[in-house]
């Protein structure tokens, strides 16, 4: 018995310093997580993964003489199972970077799960001004696009041009809370005043009863501080109940998907802002087309950023020599970030700062070819689009 | 809060909208559940796929909506009595729960195959031009859309109704449900008669589905959302009651109607709430019999 038991140690032992010998190699682990089969997946889902394959692919595939390898998960809109998987792939698979996608909720908690680890965690598609601001963690990089640029983008240009009384429709949770937060502080700097308010759960399906209560604020203003499959059912039924004619729709978050899938008949004029859209330039167009050869759709500004911040991660452990998660850090904040995504840095609280556009769907007679949905009204500049110095709570930008 | 008596009276309305898409669609998993003794988790997939039979019909072929209404619910019929040829038949001698992963089992199927194909923001459907536009009530604005569903579905639900409570073909399934083999000593085919409603339950959800379609986004989750609430009205209404399902369907429309006015927050969860109490109170349902 006792023999056995000191074998049995012995292996675990062995077992042990196998596995700290793996980790010594520093294979780059890359585990993305996001939604995939629900409300968002059409935002970034498969074509997200597809999108930083293609990053890795495009890198060689290799990083530190080792292949690049790829985890991809679900975590269906739900916090618990994103912290958990992050977790699990950070303790049994040494991941090196967690890749979080869409839904605020599920980033605010991987955040705390990567910081506790210490691991590097980026995040594309959640909205939340909070990852870098008061949740701010020396190891997250928050790389597409936030609540405060939204609103500083779409509440700045709705008030400017007129919209000066607001009503909310917005998302319970999270993501919602702070868009509208974010907003409604820039609609009252700027002299507007935000009349009512209404929370509807996530993935809810009818938007009537909530809109009937938006049109009897006498708001002129109707803002969506929703997203997906929200802001898409909010918008149709608008137009059904012909909230359109007496409220203008500003939607705050609004992605090259949701138009597609709308069409321009029942988006026309919508003005949103985006960090990025595939026909700016000759790079954008090239990315543009190589991803909807491999996915028949073009990308979402979320998939462009997935592209960009696999490359910036995979440029940053190269540079650094190790996977190591405070020189990779480190090297990141360090680093100019230059392609057709974005130009621009990693600021000490974690944010990318690049420029925005304010943008507006084109008509249906505007649309000469298939996904021409928009044209560019404002570059918004990345330094005064996203939170400044002085709206900082984050202690590592102070 | 103050809310006038305009805004709920609109409010009522838009619950009975809601309302009149839990009745047809609990309508139809009582109509089941009383004769097969499944709980057909794949309504919600197939209400779904009846609205994007309208869908595809229109968007490939120009066909119609008028013409699907009436021909989706029969194909997607078809389609149920295959399942129930095929699948369904094997397991009623099981426990309840196994027709329920079998189900649910064919929801993610069938879910997954349309999400492949459409992904999940969903498809654009119009109403039809005889019923495009809105009607000024005075106190709010509704759509005429809107008030065809209403229309539409109460129609549907009473003549169900008529015929399972007040015809001879009702009274042949009314025995079967109570004692197959008597029924069946009788002459009557009761297999053939579970094949055919098993068809007529799935129909109703087809029925449902094409008359959702211009009113929410088709997509392949419709009736995920859904058919979750769907279950809750099945539970308070009482399982298998179909006069039960109806009025319990529109009942919690109106109710959720109104949480949406003056707690929106628990607009989700008001059904649920219900469900719990009404189960610690009358266990069999509102409109059930203890058996």
């Amino acid at each position: 018995m006792k023999y056995r038991l000191t074998a049995l140690s012995l292996t675990l032992v062995a077992a042990g310093l196998a596995s700290q010998a793996a980790q010594a190699q520093e294979k780059v682990k890359i585990g993305f997580i996001t939604d995939m089969s629900s409300l968002y997946s059409d935002v970034e889902g498969k074509g997200g993964a597809t999108a930083i394959q293609m990053a890795i692919d495009d890198f060689g595939g290799k990083a530190l003489g080792q292949p690049i390898e790829l985890l991809t998960a679900d975590h269906q809109n739900k916090a618990d199972i994103a912290a958990s998987k992050a977790r699990e792939w950070i303790d049994t698979q040494g991941v090196t970077m967690i890749f979080g996608g869409t839904n605020s909720g599920t980033a605010l908690a991987t955040a705390k799960v990567a910081e506790e680890k210490k691991r590097v965690y980026f995040n594309n598609g959640a909205g939340t001004s909070a990852l870098t601001n008061e949740a701010c963690t020396p190891y997250t990089v928050h790389y597409a696009y936030d609540t405060v640029a939204l609103a500083k983008g779409t509440g700045a240009a709705v008030v400017d041009r007129g919209g000066k009384t607001w009503f909310f429709l917005t998302a319970d949770y999270a993501f919602g809370q702070a868009l509208q937060d974010d907003t409604t502080k820039i609609v009252v700097e700027k002299g507007g005043k935000v009349l009512g308010s209404v929370k509807h759960p996530l993935n809810a399906s009818d938007f009537s009863s909530f809109l009937l209560q938006a049109q009897n604020s006498k708001a002129q203003i109707l803002g969506l501080a929703n997203a997906g499959g929200d802001t898409i059912n909010s918008i149709k039924a608008a137009r059904e109940f012909g909230i359109n004619k007496t409220m203008k729709t500003a939607g705050l978050l609004v992605f090259l998907s949701d138009i597609h899938s709308l069409g321009l008949k029942n988006t026309e004029g919508l003005l949103h802002t985006t960090s990025w859209y595939w026909d700016l330039n000759d790079e954008t167009r090239k990315f543009g087309s190589r991803f909807f050869e491999k996915t028949k759709r073009m990308p979402t500004d979320v998939q462009a950023a997935d592209y960009s911040a696999t490359m910036t991660y995979l440029k940053a452990v190269a540079a650094a020599k190790t996977t190591d998660s405070d020189k990779v850090m480190a090297q990141l904040k360090s680093m100019k970030i230059d392609d057709f995504y974005g130009k621009g840095q990693i600021r000490a609280d974690g944010s990318f700062i690049h420029d925005m556009y304010l943008v507006e769907a084109k008509s249906p007679a505007e649309s000469k070819k298939p996904w021409d949905y928009l044209k560019v009204v404002a570059k918004l500049p990345g330094d005064q689009v996203f939170t400044t110095k002085a709206e900082t709570k984050c202690s590592l930008w102070k | 809060m103050n809310i006038s008596l305009p805004a709920l009276l609109s409010q009522l309305l838009l619950g009975l909208v809601n309302g009149s898409f839990y009745a047809i669609l609990s309508l139809g998993l009582a109509v089941i559940f009383g004769l097969l003794n499944v709980i057909n988790f794949a309504h919600g997939a197939l209400f779904m796929m009846g609205a994007i039979l309208a869908w595809m019909a229109m968007n490939y072929f120009g066909i119609s909506y008028w013409v699907m209404l009436a021909a989706a619910p029969v194909l997607v019929g078809l389609f149920g009595i295959l399942i129930e040829r095929l699948l369904l038949r094997w397991i009623y001698k099981l426990d309840h729960l196994y027709g329920l992963l079998l189900t649910l089992g064919l929801t993610l199927l069938i879910e997954g195959a349309f999400r492949s194909v459409y992904g999940v923001s969903g498809l654009a459907y119009d109403a039809p031009e005889l019923l495009d536009g809105a009607t000024n009530l005075g106190f709010m604005i509704l759509p005429n859309y809107r008030a065809w569903v209403v229309l539409a579905s109460l129609v549907v639900c009473f003549a169900t109704w008529f015929m399972i409570e007040k015809t001879r073909l009702g009274a042949y399934l009314r025995a079967g449900t109570e004692n197959p083999r008597l029924v069946e000593a009788f002459g009557v085919n009761v297999p053939l008669m579970i094949t055919l409603t098993y068809g007529f339950g799935v129909a109703l959800a087809a029925f449902a589905g094409v008359l959702a379609a211009p009113v929410i986004q088709i997509s392949p989750l419709m009736g995920q959302n859904l058919i979750i609430v769907v279950f809750a009205v099945v539970v308070i209404g009482g399982m298998g009651s179909i006069l039960g399902s109806i009025l319990t369907g529109l009942g919690l429309g109106v109710i959720e109607g109104f949480t949406k006015v003056f707690y929106p927050e628990a607009s989700s969860t008001v059904v649920f709430v219900i469900m719990v109490i009404v189960l610690l109170i009358r266990p069999a349902g509102l409109f059930g019999k203890d058996k």
